[in-house]
């Protein structure tokens, strides 16, 4: 049954491919393989200041459109790569380019990216319009034209009317809401989210699953998702990269080709149960490949 | 409002203290009464008033001159500790630097300290300034470093996402993380500052040089006066009692949107 696995181990090779532009979005399954680079992480590691290697090298390209999950057994440096991509930390070796650019190039125009946490990180003193408003007020825009749009985005998770609420007032998952809100409010193009929903219940979690990839659909979003789910991950990605541990590093790569907006029907259809035993199957042999005694066999 | 007075949480607050005051100081007064204890030993309640009365202006103004090198000390050791403080978070050589002699101001006694700077100090009232200082400003200076420093983790790097500027990061994450920290140093530092001024208002009064409601004490321990001893002696715990109350309104005031950390 393995042998009948759609994966193939990740392939280390040079990411070269020539210059496309970027497609028109139309509703296919998923991006086309040829759409332009968002992110390319080109050999990036990361070692620790203890000496832990939270990375070993790692290719990886998040192509425009895509919606790409991360997933792997806890420490296998998912948390690490989201935070290369996010800036907030420097590879020991290799690098990244964003959109084809240094750092320096992102949040021009159609280069805006935004991440979200596993907590909401909202500030407690600070009314959920005034977090929201944060990123833009950081960015200079005036109250004139920020405050329709810090509307229209806490409208758009369903927290219209709780703009004046303070966070500790609202629930877990009102408050994950409002940092999503604030992600979108810049009108970003890549969205970085590091478990966000990881410590809401299912419930509240498969309903913020299906209003995400609404919005990825409908605003063409590029999205880079770290989940330890494999159901959240089927449901929402084009594309999975499953990471082992020990050292941290992709371990193999399950595209999830069934049409957009998926909805209720696709959970419950027989492929998404088949997809989900795929990437429980290769998770094992992830969990298997990172530990300690085999990693030197495995890998 | 239309609830009862008994409902009100300002007198469900305020009714229990007030309950048990008024039961302790009828037996106090019962007890001097009835034992017929003297006066000069131990007053009773209503001696004490009575001496509070009489020597009511001499009092005040001795209470006037005790609150002035409280309060000045006070607005030195909030003024200089937050900017010591704000010091301290540039730079981890600066904190490592000076953080064992802000120590070491805290951990030597005022009352040690204080007759040397009597002697130093020409004007007893800037001795006496300085005293309280010394002693009032290691909460501002700790509990501010603490609270700069306390940032959410997850909101510095929220801010080094979004780009904001050291500037920005300080004024909208730094220094509301530290509020709450700031507020409870405040409260520290009133009623210490109190403290340090009575401590070297008796070391000064000691040296003869007359200030402030230690120096009353002392004048009437000297002339057996224990009832004004006594009336003295509530000033000062009045003026306390009234720093503290201050200091948590005004926390509450500055805090009350969100509260204090703790209770969210
Ligand atoms: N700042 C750090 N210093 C040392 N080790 C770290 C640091 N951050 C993460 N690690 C280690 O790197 C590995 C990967 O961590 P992380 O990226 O958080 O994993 P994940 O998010 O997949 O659970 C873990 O073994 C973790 O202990
Ligand atoms: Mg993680």
């Amino acid at each position: 049954m393995m042998a009948a696995l759609a994966h193939t181990a990740y392939p280390r090779a040079a990411q070269a491919e020539a210059a496309s532009p970027a497609p028109e979005r139309v509703m296919t399954t998923r991006p086309a393989a040829n759409a332009a680079p968002a992110i390319e992480i080109l050999s990036a590691e990361k070692v620790f200041a203890d000496g832990t290697r939270g990375l070993a090298p790692v290719d990886l390209t998040v192509r425009e459109g895509e919606f790409l999950s991360l997933i792997g057994p806890s420490g296998c440096g998912k948390s690490t790569l989201l935070s290369l991509v996010a800036n907030l930390n420097e590879p020991s070796d290799g690098r990244l380019l964003w959109w084809r650019g240094g750092f320096d190039g992102v949040g021009a125009e159609g280069r805006r990216m935004s991440v979200v946490f596993q907590d909401a990180t909202l500030m407690p003193w600070l009314r959920i319009a005034s977090n929201v408003r944060l990123p833009l007020d950081l960015a200079g825009v005036r109250r004139a034209e920020s405050a329709p749009r810090v509307q229209a985005a806490l409208e758009g998770v369903g927290l219209g009317e709780k703009g004046r609420s303070y966070p500790r007032q609202l629930s877990g998952g009102m408050r994950m809401r409002a940092a999503i809100a604030r992600g979108l409010v810049t009108e970003p193009n890549l969205l970085l989210m590091d478990e966000p929903f990881g410590a809401l219940d299912e419930f509240t979690r498969n309903k913020l699953d299906a209003d995400l990839v609404d919005l990825w659909w409908r605003r063409s979003l590029t999205v880079l998702f770290v989940t330890h789910s494999i159901y959240e991950a089927v449901f929402l990605s084009t594309r999975i990269v499953v990471m082992a541990a020990r050292p941290g590093r992709i371990f193999a790569e399950l595209t999830i080709d069934e049409p957009h907006p998926r909805g209720d029907a696709f959970r419950r259809s027989p492929c998404f149960a088949e997809y989900c035993q795929r990437l429980s199957a290769l998770l094992t042999e992830a969990s298997l490949a990172s530990d300690p005694a085999t990693t030197e066999a495995g890998a | 409002m239309k609830r009862p007075l008994i409902r009100d949480p300002w007198v469900q607050a305020a009714l229990p203290p007030l309950l048990v005051g008024i039961v302790v100081l009828s037996l106090w007064e019962a007890a001097c009464r009835g034992f017929a204890i003297p006066e000069y030993l131990f007053p009773a309640p209503s001696v004490i008033a009575a001496s509070l009365v009489q020597n009511g202006p001499d009092l005040l103004r001795a209470l006037w001159s005790t609150m002035r090198v409280t309060l000045i000390a006070f607005a030195l050791s909030t003024v200089l500790g937050t900017l010591v403080a704000f010091l301290f978070v540039q730079s981890r050589f600066i904190e490592r630097g000076f953080f064992p002699y802000a120590v070491m101001l805290q951990v030597t006694p005022v009352v040690a300290v204080a007759p040397l700077i009597i002697i130093l100090v020409r004007d007893t009232q800037v001795a006496l300034v300085i005293c309280a200082t010394i002693i009032a400003i290691f909460p501002m200076i700790s509990n501010t470093t603490v609270g700069l420093r306390s940032v959410d983790p997850g909101l510095a790097n929220l801010m080094r996402v979004y780009r904001a500027s050291r500037m920005q990061t300080l004024l909208r994450l730094r220094i509301p993380s530290a509020l709450g920290y700031f507020f409870a140093g405040l409260r520290i530092s009133s009623g210490l500052a109190l403290i340090g001024a009575v401590v070297a208002e008796f070391v000064a009064g000691t040296g003869g040089r007359s200030a402030g409601l230690a120096y009353e004490i002392l004048q009437a321990g000297f002339q057996l006066d224990i009832p004004r001893m006594f009336a003295a002696l509530s000033l000062i715990t009045a003026a306390g009692i009234l720093l503290f109350l201050a200091m948590s309104g005004l926390s509450r005031l500055a805090l009350g949107s969100w509260g204090d950390p703790e209770r969210v």
